[in-house]
């Protein structure tokens, strides 16, 4: 499965470094950095729960 | 059913094919519970009970986006998701524009305008109202800032131009306070507390956060109430007369003084109400197939060692979905804890908090929070880290939500905190200041 963002929608708010911290990485300028698009199968449901926590509804896992 | 031991009798499963799910409440946690309710595999019947007439819609945009859009046509309302796609896709009986009058949890029934919709499991969502100030409600030109209606009023004033007074330098408040200014209008924010935002971020820190205000020419009037809100002779809010004799001229004022949760029509019902809903740690609400959700819920948060309710958009999503899962599978009910965070944006500064302020010691680890740009700030409770701000630092907050989550000591997260500083100081062309 692989992640996608939305830049468009993204906003730099976080949550999803919080829950996937090895999979989504912020930047100082707020920029939001994908550090594995790649989810192994083990990393799926971390990465599932940052998508819902995403306030911005600008995270795909598919 | 039987429960093993001593673990109360939350009531038994909804028949996963024929069960009936209701929901009370049609904004985020309402919609989350739905959700999840259907990706758990419940086949049953779900009704969504809204009290008013829009489908579920997001809230941080109506203070941010939503009136700071620039001059021009109103913005979209925030819908967080189409009609065709929570009837048909999602399977949801939508009963919107009425809200729930009564819980009746032995004939387990919702009342809603006359009728009674029966429940095997419910979720309770109904959130929370926003205070209002005594004897305004019969002005044009006061509003609070809550739902879709209350940012459509407040923008069109702003669109007017409108003079505006900002009671309450809270979030909300603070959020309105900057898309006036960044419109280029007057404003003035008042505060009856001597330091504002204190119960949110802790005395020392409320005082510099709302320091930016200042910076960006909001005028900030803390130590004061409002003595009253006087109209024209045709209705409209014409001025705000403070405690101390100041008068403020007013086309708006913005009444953001905090929110109460909706638990009103509950009285009566049996459950335990006490600012909130009071639930246990698996968010059942003390009646067999009574669950809760979202602003509306006092609890155990074990991550926190604290009972808390949370006005929160993280809070109310997470809690609307971990409410739907446990009101289908009571027996395998999991216990829900989380690490509060929020964020609000004022002028082009974000402001970021993980964790509690509740705390034994403040420290800040990163900037300088009496001048403008980016700083950052770990509380202390006992030996662990237990929360964190940071503001225009997005790239530093969410570390030690995580640790916090894992239930980091302090010293590591000053370990953390100097190695972070390191690395800056080590991408910095010159010396860091």
């Amino acid at each position: 499965m692989k992640i996608t963002v939305d830049y468009d929608r993204c906003e730099g708010i976080g949550m999803c470094e919080s829950l996937a911290p090895h999979h989504f990485q912020l930047e100082d300028n707020g920029d939001l950095t994908v550090l594995q698009a790649e989810v192994a199968p083990e990393d799926v449901s971390d990465v599932e729960e940052a998508v819902a926590s995403c306030p911005t509804g600008a995270l795909r896992l598919q | 059913m039987t429960a093993p031991g001593s673990a109360p009798d939350r009531g038994a499963p909804p028949d996963p094919a024929t069960g009936r799910l209701v929901v009370v409440g049609a904004s985020l946690a309402g919609l989350r519970a739905v959700e999840s309710a259907r990706k758990a595999g419940f086949a049953g019947s779900i009704t969504l009970v809204g009290a008013e007439e829009h489908l579920p819609y997001d809230r941080p945009p109506l203070s941010k986006a939503h009136l700071g859009a620039g001059p021009g046509s109103e913005p979209a309302a925030p819908y967080l998701r189409e009609e065709a796609h929570l009837r048909e896709e999602l399977g949801v009986d939508l009963l919107l524009g009425r809200p729930a009058t009564a819980l009746d949890t032995a004939a387990r029934v919702v009342h809603v305008g006359g009728r009674e919709v029966a429940y095997d499991a419910v979720v309770l969502a109904t959130g929370s109202t926003a205070r209002r100030l005594p004897g305004t409600d019969h002005l044009d030109g006061v509003h609070p800032l809550r739902t879709l209606d209350d940012a459509r009023a407040v923008r069109r004033a702003l669109e007017a131009r409108a003079r505006t007074v900002v009671v309450g330098a809270g979030f909300i408040g603070s959020e309105v306070a900057s898309a006036a200014r960044g419109r280029g209008l007057d404003v003035t924010v008042v505060e009856a507390q001597p330091t504002p935002l204190a119960r949110a971020v802790g005395a020392e820190l409320g005082a510099h956060v709302a320091a930016i205000h200042e910076r960006h020419g909001t005028r900030l009037l803390t130590g004061v109430g409002v003595a009253s809100v006087e109209g024209d002779g045709a209705g409209r809010v014409e001025r705000v007369v403070l405690d101390d004799g100041t008068v403020r001229p007013a086309d708006l004022v913005v009444v953001g003084i905090g929110v109460v949760p909706a638990t009103g029509w509950l009285e009566g019902s049996g459950l335990r109400l006490d600012d909130g809903v009071v639930c246990d740690e698996t968010l059942w609400a003390g009646a067999p197939g009574v669950w809760a959700a979202g602003d509306v819920v006092r609890w155990p948060n074990a991550t926190m060692g604290e009972t808390q309710r949370l006005e929160n958009w993280t809070g109310a999503a997470d809690q609307g979905a971990a409410a739907a899962r446990n009101a289908l599978d009571p027996a395998a009910a999991a216990a829900y804890a989380t690490v509060p965070f929020f964020w609000s944006d004022w002028y082009d500064v974000r402001i970021q908090m993980i964790g509690s302020p509740v705390a034994d010691e403040v420290l800040v680890v990163d900037g300088d929070p009496t001048a403008a740009g980016r700083w950052v700030a770990l509380y202390r409770r006992g030996d662990r880290l237990i929360g964190a701000l940071a503001v225009d630092a997005p790239a530093e907050i969410m570390k030690y939500r995580t640790q916090v989550m894992r239930g980091g000591s302090w010293d590591d997260a000053l370990a953390h905190a100097a190695a972070r500083r390191e690395r800056a100081a080590g991408r910095a062309a010159g010396p860091a200041s």
